[in-house]
């Protein structure tokens, strides 16, 4: 018999218990449900977590300052109630010197393309011009810095190879101080010299820049919480000159190394790791660490499949239950169709046909779940995506395996009963009462 | 004139090597021509419902052969059984046993939908049924709307799908009240004479029986009597 009547009957018998019908459906569409809202969750975070890496550069390798695990600092800290508040108890003589990078460019010099270091000043500073006056954070750079945080410049130049080694008092402003300070226009601007209000005194700084504040660069998440609040933007000066300003020899917690093109960058953060501890052999407490992104986000998506893969087992299991449910509304369907069934076999039909015809049934029903399950899934999934501040992908994947699994319940569930249909003694079916 | 149904000693038994072993149909035989309307009369508790299912290959005969339009019933797989059911046979319930929440026309078309006609040809032939047995204006409709007088119409309509060799009725006019039996009757009569069917008709009713061309009387599992039927 043809599948296209098939579906036709199947359809028809549905409709004319259409709550029934819902009810089965219920355990297929839950269950297809939260499967594609997790792959949705799941798929958004991963390619989420993936592209911002990317923007941050997997490859690149991060040199931090660590603790040493069993220093005795360590233990004295948890005690150091002053610690705590500050967050860090890392002294200036454990930071990364100027001369260690020196080095390690000249020891890596295959490797390393360039170094981002950046010093920011913590007070907040005022920048003003006449009478009028914007809130700015300090944030002294190196030249690599804008190898990774790339600034559209909307007047002006990027700072010289002069402006770094001379220590000029020269800045790059954001395109909202402008609005501020000189009515948002950078041609004006840029050549202009503005008063940086310190904690305690003043400094004149040269502008010889002035950058889109719109633009997005994964730099902004270097701008606390605090800056964004109270309306502040970045004002960025040479590295070396920020250092003068605040008084302190140059050194850093922190630095990112960006790789030549083609270099193994887990290899050279394990070697980066090893050259640094000698430098800290005498450091009880701290010493410095490499990490790169790469092993990160493979430690992350691991993560993230495991967690998908143990909410689909959960999730599973709702639909084998599901399935349950279709395969009793199906023994009842059965029963309540004897007569029907022993008629159709009067007619002609063979055990195949009405076996074919019963689990067609069923798969529709679990079809039409899965369906629901779908929409009903990518709505939840967009839901969740959206509070965890992740754009939504529905899962293409996820969606095929969704109908096809709904389908293979139908079939296996829906075999049994059909079977029993099948099977029927036409005699004792038509007489059926 | 050729035999279509030719029962040689048939014979059936239930519960076969139990205790309670029964033996419903004592050695039948029995021929029908092709084009002729028989009618079997019996009490209830004749056999002459077992003697039906034998016919309508609906069951098989402990022992005896059965041909049906030249087909050795008995040697049939059930498969092979559903497709002569399809092809040879066109059963009329006493209940109708039309398939609920389809139309007529589609109920008409379901005995070649399992003999793998095609779409077109299937409604061709339907409406070409429903104008048969009059009822072209119901096509559309519901069998739990129709009256149990066109409910039957549409069911011999059924019966007729696949122009099978017999017509098996099974007591037709039973739930009918006599007026709408009797145009159900005249229904037969007229797939008798214009369309030449050879119909079986099973009726515990001498009266009914007295319009066929051959009444066959069953009693306690054997053919007791086989009259002529006056014609109408």
């Amino acid at each position: 018999m043809l599948l296209f009547e098939n579906i036709s009957l199947a359809l028809t018998s549905l409709k004319s218990n259409k709550m029934r019908a819902f009810l089965t459906m219920l355990g297929i569409i839950i269950g297809i449900g939260s499967v594609i809202a997790i792959f949705t969750v799941g798929d958004s975070l991963t390619i989420y977590v993936s592209q911002s890496m990317q923007e941050l550069g997997a490859n690149d390798v991060y040199v931090m300052v660590t603790q040493r695990e069993n220093s005795e600092q360590s233990s004295l800290n948890r005690m150091n109630l002053s610690s705590l508040t500050t967050g860090s108890a890392v002294d200036e003589e454990d930071y990364i010197s100027v001369q260690m990078i020196n080095d390690m460019c000249e020891k890596f010099s295959d490797e390393v393309y360039a170094v981002n270091a950046q010093h920011q000043i913590q007070d907040m500073a005022t920048a003003g011009i006449e009478n009028k006056t914007a809130k700015i954070g300090l944030m002294g750079t190196n030249a690599g810095y804008y190898i990774t945080n790339k600034l559209e410049l909307t007047a002006g130049t990027m700072f010289s190879e002069k402006d770094y080694s001379e220590k000029k008092k020269v800045c790059i402003v954001s395109s909202k101080l402008v609005e501020k300070l000189f009515d948002g226009d950078s041609e004006k601007a840029v050549g202009k010299e503005i008063t940086v209000n310190l904690s305690n005194r003043d400094e004149i700084f040269t502008i010889i820049g002035v950058y889109n504040a719109n633009v997005r660069t994964s730099s902004s998440s270097n701008s606390g919480m605090m800056m964004v609040l109270s309306g502040a933007t970045t004002m960025y000066i040479p590295l070396k000159t920020a250092f003068d300003l605040d008084r302190k020899t140059e050194s850093f917690y922190f630095i990112q190394v960006i790789t030549n093109v083609g270099v193994d960058s887990s290899q050279l953060a394990s070697n980066l790791s090893k050259f640094f501890e000698s430098y800290y052999r005498n450091n009880r407490n701290y010493t410095v660490g490499a990490f790169n992104l790469s092993g990160m986000v493979s430690m992350l998506t691991e993560m993230l499949a495991t967690l998908t893969m143990a909410i689909s087992i959960v999730a599973g299991i709702a639909l084998i239950v599901g399935g349950i449910g279709v395969m009793n509304i199906m023994l009842v369907s059965v029963t309540e169709r004897t007569r029907e069934i022993g008629t159709r076999k009067a007619l002609g039909a063979k055990n195949s046909s009405i076996r074919t015809q019963f689990i067609v049934e069923a798969m529709i029903i679990c079809l039409i779940g899965g369906a629901l399950g779908i929409v009903l899934g990518m709505i939840l999934g967009s839901i969740a995506s959206n509070a965890l501040g992740y754009p939504a992908n529905a899962s293409i994947k996820g969606i095929i395996i969704s109908l096809l699994f709904s389908m293979s319940i139908g079939l296996f569930f829906g075999y049994y009963p059909a079977n029993k249909a099948a099977k029927m003694n036409p005699i004792d079916a038509l007489r059926y009462e | 004139m050729s035999s279509i149904i030719k029962l040689d000693n048939i014979v059936k038994k239930f519960y076969i090597g139990q205790p309670n072993e029964l033996e419903i149909l004592h050695g039948i035989s029995l021929e029908v021509e092709e084009g002729e309307f028989v009618a079997i009369v019996g009490p209830s508790g004749s056999g002459k419902s077992t003697l039906m299912n034998i016919i309508g290959a609906l069951d098989r005969p402990t022992s005896g052969n059965y041909f049906l339009d030249g087909i050795n019933v008995e040697e049939a797989t059930d498969s092979e059984l559903s497709e002569i059911r399809n092809q040879k046979i066109g059963f009329v319930f006493q209940t109708y046993n039309l398939i609920a929440k389809t139309n007529a026309i589609k109920n008409i078309e379901l005995p070649m939908l399992y003999a793998g006609v095609d779409r077109i040809e299937r409604r061709k032939n339907a409406e070409r049924l429903l104008e048969l047995v009059e009822m072209s204006d119901r096509a559309k409709h519901l069998p739990e709307e129709l009256s149990g007088g066109q409910k039957q119409r549409v069911a011999i309509a059924r019966a007729m799908a696949n122009d099978p060799a017999i017509i098996l009725a099974d007591e037709p006019t039973g739930a009918l009240d006599s007026k709408t039996g009797r145009l159900v009757m005249d229904l037969f009569h007229k797939l008798h004479k214009e369309e030449h069917k050879t119909i079986v008709l099973i009726t515990h009713s001498n009266e009914l029986a007295e319009e066929t061309d051959r009444i066959i009387h069953i009693k306690d599992g054997t053919i007791v009597d086989i009259t002529k039927g006056g014609d109408k």
